[in-house]
């Protein structure tokens, strides 16, 4: 089945950002763990910084990740035609 | 198009409307309960009313929401609104474990307790991106359907059913035995009664409506879990700091608590009683090393103290009783002698173990135990992500939206309404810690406050004055991980309107929880084995009688597993999330992603992932074999995804591509509306 032009790069589109996304998904966790005792030099709202994100940052990135890309693809299937309707 | 479109706006104001209502109603409710309270309502009333009021009311919602239609059975009709939807997927994912245990476990291990809420929340994120848009396209009811659309064959499909059972059976026996606990110690009955209890809660609701049903009083539940969580933290958080939101305040009673750690840490009474605890571990393991010697020995002396006593001028009733009584409780043989003596040491030697700062990450010894702790806290946070994003009951709420639109609204929504919860949890543990070690830490043994006896009695707090100083040093309380929240109102001195609402809100956590499991397990095997692979034309009627006899036989197999408190079981929940994580992520993720993956190459990396997991868990947990990288078994996944996805992608590569009509599915689930499908017709 043959796919147009704006259906392909519908989906270019999504992967771009659903890479992008993950990124940001694989910085808030992983080396926020990793250099957890060097962010705990800093301090946020009392917190040593590395237990805050473990605690409360990484969470509200995640909730926001979600958020953001529910967004941009319900309004990339309007731009492309392929929304529901 | 448009009226559809109206309907749903119409169903969405009145949902709204409904649960409103509701919880205005539950807050007035609990209101009165405390007026009643302060006008000397007998304490266990206040635990049979919630326990009545709230069994009542998902009842009610069960038969209300009754069903003979196969699609309200599977899916709910397909019409949850994103909100909603979120809100049943948050009392879906809030289980027992993460209601009662997790603020436990965040007391007890600090920082590194953490690996939890991070894991248990990122997951949502490989949900949103990977899966849920994409199985709500595809639309049909269960997940080993998708395996078996996608990959062809009933092979597939096989595997795939196999691992939904074993991810979610361990699972749900727990969340049953979460019932029975917390039922049997508000009503006062016991245990085993507690637990069919619960199941006769669970069956009147998913068997009457299936998902249906389970959707609505999901939703019902999660207002009950997130208001019972909320309140005690948030009143605690005014009490200590005169701010009634915790998330914030937490962070200067931390430093606080770091302060007095190194008060009591270093006090040296508390050095003594540890040094005490030591010693009595390092009699017992040589009372093990002279087995079965010793346990002769032990045996003589026990019948001589017995004997002493009996022979003296005046003999002690309550002496003799409590001599025959030690002399009963010795280990009848030398096996069961090492096991007990075992567990007796590891138990002194946890409470000898230097205590370390609540905000230190990966506390130990050197730098080698630092990183191994490092890297296993990695691995954890990993595997319970994958994991979240592969669990079928999970996943199958995301079939249940009216549109993919929605679905990606309600990955969403049941991030935050989980958030809501996880956020607070670190929050919680941290003052209540503030709580022990300032009032009860360095008191006088004879007038703790009386919540310490009552949970005491329940075997959940454990003090021993082993220096006999008559004050309460840190090594000498031992708490059990469940007490920390069940215990918070009264730590917090709450009216036990508290209590009650608390164990209302860890009921519904599990009722919630073993609710969708167990109609995963049954919905496995009535629909992808029964209907799928047994008997494709059976009729509409019989479809549902034997979804629902499997219902009950799967509740009564998973309610005596839960009656024989098996400790086995409740430590190998966590492994659920590896097991579903090697299984399934590489199949549905590649499978969506990657049109290139086929059966032959889904059929071995499900096998070798899901084998290599359980090869893992198994060797480490029961067999002793040596972790790799010092990886502990809960976090098998580790080993098992990259396994499998590399499996998958080899073998599929050497075997042929997928046929047009895979590949055509595949593009049929990438777009919400596809106008150049074949005829517009879907696949």
């Amino acid at each position: 089945m043959p796919l147009s032009k704006t259906h392909q790069e519908y989906w270019n589109k999504n992967l771009r950002m659903t890479a992008a996304l993950l990124l940001v998904w694989f910085l808030a966790t992983f080396p926020v763990i990793w250099f957890v005792r060097d962010l705990n030099i800093l301090s946020f709202l009392g917190f040593p910084l590395g237990f805050y994100m473990a605690a409360q940052g990484s969470l509200i990135i995640y909730v926001a990740v979600v958020w953001f890309y529910a967004r941009y693809m319900n309004k990339l299937d309007k731009k492309h035609g392929v929304a529901e309707e | 198009m448009a009226s559809r479109k109206n309907n749903h706006k119409i169903f969405f104001l009145s949902l709204s409307r409904y649960y409103g209502f509701y919880t205005g109603g539950f807050i007035g409710f609990v209101t009165l309960l405390a007026i009643a309270e302060q006008m000397g309502m007998p304490n266990a009333w206040i635990g049979y009313i919630f326990m009545a009021a709230t069994f009542g009311l998902y009842a009610g919602i069960g038969v209300m929401s009754r069903t003979a239609d196969i699609s309200e059975y599977y899916v709910a009709g397909r019409r949850v609104p994103a909100v909603f939807n979120g809100m049943a997927t948050g009392a879906d994912w809030l289980s027992a474990a993460s209601f009662i245990g997790m603020t436990g476990t965040l007391y007890l291990s600090g920082y590194d307790g953490l690996a939890f809420i991070m894991g248990w929340t990122g997951g949502f994120v490989l949900v949103a991106l990977f899966l849920a848009p994409y199985l709500r396209k595809f639309g049909q009811f269960t997940i080993p359907d998708f395996l078996g659309a996608r990959y062809g064959g009933n092979v597939v499909r096989s595997v795939g059913v196999f691992a939904a059972i074993l991810a979610s059976f361990t699972y749900v026996v727990a969340q049953i035995y979460g019932v029975g606990l917390i039922s049997s110690r508000f009503l006062a009955i016991d245990f085993t009664t507690g637990i069919f209890v619960g199941i006769a809660g669970i069956l009147v609701c998913s068997m009457l409506g299936g998902m249906k049903a389970i959707t609505w009083t999901q939703v019902a539940q999660y207002v009950i879990l997130i208001i019972a969580y909320l309140v005690p933290v948030v009143m605690l958080s005014q009490r200590i700091t005169d701010v009634p939101v915790p998330q914030l305040m937490a962070g200067q009673v931390l430093q606080k608590v770091s302060e007095r750690e190194q008060e009591i840490f270093n006090d040296p009474q508390q050095l003594k009683a540890r040094e005490l605890f030591s010693h009595k571990a390092d009699e017992i393991d040589a009372r093990i090393k002279g087995l079965p010697g010793s346990l002769t020995a032990e045996r003589h002396n026990a019948e001589r103290g017995l004997a002493r006593i009996k022979a003296a001028a005046a003999p002690d009733a309550s002496a003799i009783w409590g001599a025959e009584q030690s002399l009963q409780n010795l280990p009848r043989n030398e096996i069961e002698a090492r096991e007990t003596w075992e567990r007796e040491a590891d138990k002194l030697r946890a409470s000898a173990k230097a205590p370390h700062p609540h905000a230190e990450p990966f506390p130990g010894e050197n730098e080698k135990v630092r990183d191994t702790a490092r890297l296993n806290f990695m691995a954890l946070a990993a595997c319970l992500m994958i994991g979240t994003a592969a669990l079928p009951h999970i996943l199958m709420r995301f079939y249940t939206t009216p549109s993919v639109k929605e679905a990606r609204q309600s990955v969403f929504w049941s991030l935050f309404f989980i958030f809501l919860l996880y956020f607070s949890a670190p929050a919680l543990a941290i003052l209540v810690k503030f709580e022990i070690y300032t009032k009860l830490i360095g008191s006088s043994i004879a007038d703790l406050p009386a919540w310490v006896a009552a949970w005491g009695k329940v075997g959940l707090v454990r003090i021993d004055d082993i220096n006999r100083d008559g004050i309460l040093q840190l090594a000498e309380l031992t708490l059990n991980p469940d007490v920390i929240l069940l215990a918070t109102p009264e730590i917090a001195g709450l009216p036990y309107v508290v209590s009650g609402l608390v164990a209302a809100g860890g009921l519904a956590a599990a009722l919630s929880t073993a609710d969708a499991l167990l109609l995963t397990i049954a919905n496995a095997l009535s629909h992808d084995v029964y209907y799928k692979m047994i008997d494709p034309y059976a009729s509409t009627p019989r479809r549902m009688i034997i979804s629902k006899i499997l219902l009950l036989l799967v509740a009564l197999v998973a309610a005596y597993c839960a009656s024989l408190k098996p400790d086995h079981i409740l430590s190998m929940v966590a492994w659920a999330f590896s097991i579903a994580a090697s299984a399934f992520f590489p199949a549905l993720v590649l499978g969506i992603f990657w049109k290139r993956a086929n059966k032959w190459g889904a059929l071995a990396g499900m096998a070798v992932g899901l084998g290599m997991c359980l090869y893992y868990l198994v060797s480490v947990k029961f067999y002793g074999m040596a972790p790799w990288f010092g990886i502990k078994d809960i976090a098998a996944g580790a080993f098992g995804v990259p396994a499998g996805m590399f499996t998958l992608v080899v073998v599929s590569l050497l075997t042929p591509a997928p046929e047009t009509e895979v590949q055509e599915l595949v593009e049929h689930c990438r777009y919400p509306q596809l106008m150049v499908d074949t005829g517009g017709k879907s696949v």
